[in-house]
């Protein structure tokens, strides 16, 4: 793409994320879900979602992953899957493999689902235990042995925290134990309930350089049959994250209530109205809507990023987080070293990792969704967990 | 890295679709939660990546393209494909 190219048509969105339901029977407090999920309207029913999957693929997403909250809870799991497979998605699942049994796995295959990534909390059963607000692991392990029983290529996610990040060698042992063919180490990113709980969160910047010694240490040893991803933090790196390959370029999400978002946290920025699926054409969102060419190309920034060589690598990084941060979302995403407003993340990173934080950790769930109406980062309060 | 001999037989690895997007007007190969777009050349040769031997492979795209001198890059191609984890070779 050209700089400063804005007259050309936008690419079309290869990427379908179907957040199916904001129900979910883990209350991991990093998740990405909105924070006010319970006050949304009533989830899209199996008719609309499949409207949704063949505007989508007529405007040419090929990847679909089904998401949430957790996919399994709805019963037309494998309707959706059947209908996505006969249009030609690749399939994904993403789930924390609660309630999945054999039968289940056996109806996911038989409608044609491609691949399934399971998460987990953590390598040891208590602390993904508690992480997950209920008792998981144990059944977590048992999914994955049926997911890769089944001939399934499997994804293990590990989201990466203070408490989780110094056990990276034990991730990977148990992956390679359960089989896994690809693990993602993915440094948890602070929107939504992340960010509620970022204090508490964070690992110290010597935390993340063993993290990454030894993910390293893990690639330069293995045979290379399990693969490896690890997603950088963004708060150590000093680089922005080219967050969803730049804004309506490539990524498409339908909540779980029918607004159409270019990336799941879109909700999370003020003075936008967001597209609904139920009442607008698909296409006419992706190219035409207000919001989904709000960020489109280059010609929206401000400096540093408007003059910026790195502009075409990062597109400024990300429009949540420098809302969030810096209360404009046209800004610089504060994780960049060149932002005037860089202190807001370098203070956070230089706050981490003590050994005592005040902070107690606000679980996701529905009770707490409605008490926090809206993410901000000063912590509220709200229902917690204390051990 | 060692390379991929005549008679070895290659496939795409499990998991892995190769498929014609008209919205990107290519070849896509498609795996769990990512997705490449191939140039056609690439996508010649992973088009015959099913299970046949390195050799056959070359023999039938010869056929295909008499005039092409194509049998050292199909070779390359074919490491780097095995080192991205696209392709079984066995």
């Amino acid at each position: 793409m050209k700089a400063g190219c804005v007259s050309t048509e936008p690419s079309p969105p290869l990427w379908l994320l179907a957040e199916l339901t904001y129900a979910c029977p883990l209350q991991c407090p990093y998740c990405s879900n909105p924070v006010d999920f319970a006050h949304f309207g009533p989830e899209l029913d199996t008719q609309e979602w499949l409207s949704v999957l063949r505007e989508a693929r007529a405007l040419g997403a090929v990847q679909l992953g089904f998401s949430g909250g957790e996919p399994l809870l709805r019963p037309d799991l494998e309707v959706l899957i059947a209908e996505a497979h006969r249009l030609g998605y690749y399939t994904n699942l993403i789930t924390s493999g609660l309630r999945l049994d054999a039968a289940r796995v056996e109806r996911l295959r038989e409608a044609g689902l491609d691949h399934i990534q399971l998460s987990f909390q953590a390598s040891a059963r208590e602390l993904n235990d508690r992480m997950a607000g209920t008792a998981s692991f144990e059944q977590k392990k048992a999914a994955a042995r049926l997911v890769k029983a089944a001939g399934y290529p499997m994804v293990l996610c590990f989201v990466l925290y203070r408490d989780n990040i110094d056990c990276v060698p034990q991730m990977l042992a148990l992956a390679e134990e359960l089989g896994a063919d690809y693990v993602e180490l993915a440094n948890t990113q602070y929107h939504g309930w992340a960010l509620l709980n970022r204090e508490r969160l964070m690992p110290s910047a010597e935390q993340v350089k063993t993290a990454e010694r030894a993910t390293n240490q893990y690639r330069a040893q293995s045979d290379g049959r399990m693969k490896v991803y690890y997603v950088v933090p963004d708060y150590h790196d000093g680089r922005p994250k080219a967050c969803v390959n730049g804004w309506g370029s490539t990524f498409l999400t339908v909540t779980a209530d029918g607004k159409a978002l270019p990336c799941h946290s879109a909700r999370d920025l003020p003075g936008l109205s967001f597209p609904d699926v139920r009442r607008q054409p698909l296409r006419e969102i992706w190219y035409d809507s207000p919001l989904f060419n709000r960020f489109r190309g280059f010609d929206w920034m401000k400096e540093p990023c408007r003059s910026c060589p790195e502009r075409e690598r990062d597109f400024g990084g990300c429009r949540c987080q420098a809302y969030l941060l810096t209360g404009d979302a046209a800004n610089a995403d504060p994780a960049c070293s060149q932002s005037p407003l860089h202190a807001a993340v370098r203070n956070a990173v230089a706050g981490a990792g003590e050994s005592v934080s005040s902070q107690t950790l606000i679980f996701r769930n529905r009770r707490n969704s409605l008490t926090d109406a809206k993410p901000e980062p000063a912590p509220r309060k709200a229902q917690t967990w204390t051990p | 890295m060692s390379t991929v001999v005549d008679a070895a037989k290659v496939a795409l690895a499990p998991g892995y679709r190769l498929q014609w997007e008209p919205a990107q007007q290519a070849h896509v190969l498609l795996y769990p939660e990512g997705m490449v777009s191939l140039n056609e050349s690439a996508a010649e040769v992973l088009k015959r990546c099913d299970g046949r031997s390195l050799l056959a492979l070359i023999e039938d795209l010869q056929q295909q393209y008499p005039d092409a001198d194509l049998e050292a890059d199909v070779r390359e191609f074919m490491e780097v494909a095995r080192d991205e984890g696209w392709l079984r070779v066995d």
